[in-house]
């Protein structure tokens, strides 16, 4: 279950980041944010800037080229 | 009148200088302090010494008015070396230059055979892919060995990671940062983002369980995997520095080799001393420390490291 969606799809690195910190934002402590991202440099570098703002990716999963990711807001 | 003295401690040259600025200068004893002729009569580069490329905002304010009054043409250049020059400035100005600069604390550079000021990126102080304190290294290695005396001149430079900013392969000794990545199996949900961060392909992910299956080989120990795993079973076991060795840059460049694929930091004052001391014993005048390795052999030089690089296995190990 999530509260939001971001389709990241198509967004280049760093504004797939910036996109998903915005949201991340506007969103309540605690909620979950369910985030796609493609495979390559987004998967490489969006978790990790994630994880370094401090919020919590607490699922992972692989669909084929690219991945939905559940990350709850800090 | 002499009121001041710089003196080039490795050859003991001291070079007059007084605050009327009317002293005769020695061109040739100027060499060695960072003094650089221009094309244009009487001028001189003037290059500061700033180890890793970085200043106090408060210093460059200073440093910007000194360069303003004494420039003629008003320019600073950015070397290559990181280390700021100011252009154009009249050779009969140095002891003013240099007393002013000197009350800001802010020292020239060196050229010539000796131990230059060190190179380095910015490192894990700021940069998200540091691994290691680069610009505190810088600091240690400038406090203790600028401008010791070697057969030819001794660069040195930090990077913080493997992407090597600071061109580690293209000094006489380089110092690049690296992390040894351990696993941990409780932690890890098998969600396959590790294998995907990791640029080498040294993670694969088993095709049933997800999990991380390690190839140590094409590692290049740079810790995207661990800042990349959301559970923390990615962990740093420990943080050192890749030492390499014999490169240089110029008309015939000269890629380092590596010799220790894992120092600590707290062994490098030791490494870069012994180095030097084995450069010293066996570099002839005017050679670079990689051409001495190739007339010596690397084998030499590692016999003689040893006491410093043993014990210091490769990570991954
Ligand atoms: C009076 C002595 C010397 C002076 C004043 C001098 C000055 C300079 C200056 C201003 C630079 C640019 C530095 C920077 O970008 O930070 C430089 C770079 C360089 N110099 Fe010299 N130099 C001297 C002697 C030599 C000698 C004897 C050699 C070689 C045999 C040499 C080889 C190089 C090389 C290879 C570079 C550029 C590459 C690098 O950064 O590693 N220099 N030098
Ligand atoms: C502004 C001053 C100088 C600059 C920028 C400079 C720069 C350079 C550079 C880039 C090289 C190629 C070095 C390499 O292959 O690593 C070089 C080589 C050399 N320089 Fe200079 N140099 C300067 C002054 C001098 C002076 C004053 C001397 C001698 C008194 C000198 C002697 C040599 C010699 C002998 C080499 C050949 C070394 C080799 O190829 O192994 N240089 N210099
Ligand atoms: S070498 Fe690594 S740590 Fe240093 S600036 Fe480059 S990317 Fe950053
Ligand atoms: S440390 Fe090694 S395994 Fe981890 S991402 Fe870097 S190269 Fe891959
Ligand atoms: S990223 Fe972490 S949790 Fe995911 S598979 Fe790799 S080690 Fe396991």
């Amino acid at each position: 279950m999530s509260d939001s969606t971001i389709d990241l799809r198509g967004v280049m690195c760093p504004i797939n980041f910036v996109k998903t910190k915005l949201k991340l934002e506007a969103m309540n402590p605690g909620e979950i944010l369910e985030v796609i991202l493609d495979s390559g440099d987004p998967i490489q570098n969006v978790p990790k800037s994630i994880k370094e703002e401090g919020h919590k990716i607490v699922e992972v999963k692989k669909e084929g080229d690219f991945f939905r990711l559940k990350v709850q807001r800090s | 009148m002499t009121d001041h003295f710089i003196e080039d401690k490795t050859t003991k040259v001291t070079v007059a200088v007084d605050n009327t600025g009317a002293q005769k200068v020695d061109f040739n004893d100027l060499k060695s302090g960072g003094f650089i002729k221009q094309r244009q009569k009487d001028l001189f580069t003037v290059r500061l010494r700033c180890p890793g490329g970085r200043l106090s905002t408060e210093k460059l304010l200073e440093i910007s008015k000194i360069a303003h009054k004494y420039s003629k043409k008003g320019v600073v250049h950015f070397s290559f070396r990181q280390s700021l020059e100011i252009l154009y400035v009249d050779y009969k100005e140095f002891s003013n230059v240099v007393a002013e600069l000197e009350k800001i604390g802010q020292k020239v550079a060196s050229c010539g055979p000796r131990v230059r000021v060190p190179t380095a990126c910015g490192g894990c102080e700021y940069n998200p892919n540091g691994l290691t304190d680069t610009q505190k290294m810088a600091d240690m290695v400038d406090k203790t060995f600028f401008g010791t005396p070697t057969p030819h001149k001794f660069k040195t430079s930090f990077s913080g990671c493997p992407i090597d900013c600071a061109r580690t392969k293209e000094m006489d000794m380089g110092f690049q940062g690296v992390v040894d990545p351990t696993w941990e199996e409780e932690s890890c949900t098998g969600c396959t983002i590790c294998s995907e961060a990791c640029k080498e392909d040294a993670i694969a992910s088993d095709p049933d369980t997800g999990k991380p299956i390690f190839d140590p080989v094409k590692c290049l120990f740079c810790g995207d995997c661990i800042r990349a795993c959301p559970t923390e079973a990615w962990k740093p076991k420990r943080y050192g520095h890749i030492v390499r060795i014999g490169g240089k840059h110029g008309r015939h460049p000269m890629e380092a080799v590596e010799v220790c694929s894992f120092l600590p930091d707290e062994k490098v004052p030791e490494a870069i001393k012994m180095t030097i001391d084995w450069y010293n014993a066996n570099g002839k005048r005017g050679e670079r420390i990689g051409n001495a390795l190739k007339r010596v052999g690397l084998d030499n030089y590692l016999k003689y490291m040893e006491p410093v690089f043993q014990n210091t296995a490769k990570a991954g190990a």
